[in-house]
């Protein structure tokens, strides 16, 4: 699913998060703060990452569990920041 | 006054009051009450005895706070672990305190089960989250057990000079180190604590931190001295969810490390003014960079910043005061109440002003010894000036200015803070020599404008070893808790060493430093 975007991101957690867990899998819907993936400077790193490889600018109150807490929130965010006038949440 | 005083105590005044606040779940003082002497009896009916230890094994949660205060009222000692601690280190505290029962939560069963194998004292564990559970008799589900639990309170729990608490510190040797803290030392720390931030009830904290660290564990029992409300967060991942917190809430205080300071000034979306009801924010675990002061002043122009200093041995050991902060923004400030701090040189004699020494504390904060380990007790813990007490030896070097105010200069030994936490470089190094292929290890800490402190792994290789930087952090995150893990691996063909051949871990810290500049 989320074709290209769903991939490289799989792949940024993957290198970053998971190999420290020795974890091999990692479903789309599975929270990564409930897997003890991310902490608060693995957000940062996450959004840095979502910046520069998607050319969108990520707003502070954009970084929410909403939109950020598993692949398939992540990926849909991506595309919401990438479709003009679109909806993403907010604090 | 023993420390479940502090609950029962605002149980009678606030019965009706919330004392807890766990995601969706609101808890007042009564709920809180009953559910200890549920939890307490519980223990009791699985055989716990006074002075016996409970580990505590979870995420911030209500159920956590239950565990520990239950277990206080049952007699018993508990013990806070980090949950992200892993099989080998869980055993070793267990082994080490020899746990009686271990509280955990059904994500953490599996490596609770794999000490427990190695753990032959441990003859209960607690899973706070799970109805249904395979296991046998040893393995108790905390939903399913506590409404058959009597509300009564339990009979004879103790005394004051008792026990309280055995928490682990990172040891210099590389063994994790049980800091033994009686009622006493934690009612006189909890005193003196609020005391100084001028808490009264009608505050409400917000703890982001784990209270298996003791700057979040002392939230909630300063909040329960005081009767004051808890909003208990699992973490500081999402900061804006902890600001919206901040303010849907309406909180007075609120606890930081650097890491999270650091987190906050970065924010865009914070504007002076936005938190009013604020009266405070504490700092502690490291300084705060001068900048960083002058930025929370401007973006919390009406809460007062409190920059605080202490070690797990005795709490807390300065406070500065925040009228003082914009003319000794590098300062700690001075003895918390009811406690006195000096600093003496080597011949043990107290430093004129400027002067470098190493910090001493004398209160009744300060612990009774390291669990069963009487030679490291003896290193820092010293004959004061009466003639039955003792006086810690922080092993933190500081100096004082004209008006006796404290500057923290250093470590004696080469202990690494990062994210506010403690690392011993000899822990993570023993972890990295348990891989095949790592022939020389050196953990040292490089500055970084976040963590404080980024742990760093230079290791050598045996020949034809080949073994990768993610390789290497992916074994470390195995067996260390997540802030001992190292950031970055350099590898390197030779580390330098003294003429007995013992690797010179100083000469590549003060390498690293030399290559950002800064000099040691």
């Amino acid at each position: 699913m989320f074709g290209p975007i769903g991939s490289r991101v799989r792949k940024f957690i993957a290198e970053s998060f998971m190999y420290r867990d020795g974890l091999k899998t990692l479903d789309d819907q599975e929270s990564l703060l409930e897997k003890g993936l991310i902490d608060s400077t693995g957000v940062l790193e996450l959004v840095f990452f979502l910046e520069k490889t998607f050319n969108v600018k990520v707003g502070d109150d954009e970084v929410l569990p909403e939109n950020l807490d598993s692949v398939r929130k992540i990926c849909e965010f991506v595309q919401r920041k990438q479709q003009p006038q679109s909806q993403v949440c907010v604090a | 006054m023993r420390v479940e005083d502090f609950l029962s105590g605002s149980a009678s005044r606030f019965a009706d009051k919330v004392a807890l606040v766990d995601g969706a779940r609101r808890s007042t003082y009564a709920q809180v009450d009953q559910l200890v002497n549920r939890f307490a009896n519980l223990l009791r009916s699985r055989g716990l005895s006074r002075g016996e230890r409970v580990v505590v094994y979870c995420d911030n949660s209500l159920e956590a706070v239950v565990a520990i205060f239950g277990t206080l009222r049952a007699g018993g000692v508990f013990s806070p672990v980090n949950p992200t601690t892993k099989v080998d280190k869980l055993a070793f505290i267990l082994n080490n305190c020899r746990a009686a029962v271990i509280v955990t939560q059904y994500k953490l069963l599996d490596v609770v089960r794999e000490a427990m194998a190695h753990s032959p004292t441990v003859k209960t564990c607690v899973v706070t989250d799970a109805g249904e559970i395979d296991g046998g008799e040893n393995i108790v589900s905390m939903p399913t057990a506590m409404p058959a639990a009597t509300t009564t309170v339990p009979c004879e729990p103790g005394i004051d000079i008792d026990l309280a608490m055995v928490i682990y510190t990172s040891g210099s040797t590389g063994f994790p180190k049980g800091v033994m803290m009686t009622h006493q030392n934690i009612v006189h720390a909890a005193n003196s604590i609020t005391t100084y931030l001028g808490n009264t009830p009608d505050d409400i904290i917000l703890c982001v931190l784990p209270i298996s660290f003791d700057y979040g564990l002392y939230q909630v029992l300063m909040t329960f001295r005081i009767g004051m409300t808890l909003i208990l967060e699992k973490s500081f991942t999402f900061p804006q969810v902890v600001l919206k917190k901040l303010t849907d809430e309406k909180v007075t205080g609120f606890p930081v490390v650097p890491t999270i300071a650091a987190i906050l000034l970065q924010l865009q979306n914070i504007k002076p003014g936005m938190f009013p009801h604020l009266r405070y924010i504490t700092n502690t675990a490291a300084a705060l960079p001068p900048a960083h002061i002058q930025r929370l002043c401007e973006l919390f122009p009406n809460t007062k910043i409190f920059s605080m200093y202490g070690l797990t041995e005795c709490k807390r050991c300065t406070y500065l005061s925040p009228d003082q902060l914009k003319n000794r923004a590098g300062s700690v400030g001075k003895a918390i109440p009811n406690s006195e701090a000096w600093v003496v040189n080597e011949q043990d004699q107290r430093c004129k002003a400027g002067e470098v020494g190493e910090l001493v504390i004398r209160g009744g904060h300060v612990m009774k010894g390291y669990w069963e380990n009487p030679e490291a007790t003896d290193r820092v813990l010293k004959p004061g000036p009466l003639p039955w007490e003792k006086v810690l030896y922080t092993g933190d070097l500081f100096r004082t200015d004209e008006e006796g105010y404290l500057y923290f200069v250093g470590r004696k030994d080469d202990i690494i803070k990062t994210r506010g936490e403690k690392v011993a470089p000899k822990e993570v190094e023993n972890v990295l020599y348990m891989l095949d292929g790592i022939k020389e290890a050196a953990v040292i800490g490089v500055p970084d404008v976040i963590l404080g402190a980024a742990i760093k792994a230079v290791v050598v290789l045996a020949s034809g070893a080949k073994l990768s930087d993610k390789e290497i952090i992916r074994h470390c995150a195995g067996h260390l808790e997540d802030f001992m893990v190292p950031r970055v691996v350099e590898f390197r063909t030779e580390l330098p060493k003294t003429a007995s051949g013992k690797i010179r871990r100083s000469e590549v810290q003060a390498e690293a430093m030399r290559a950002v500049g800064m000099n040691v």
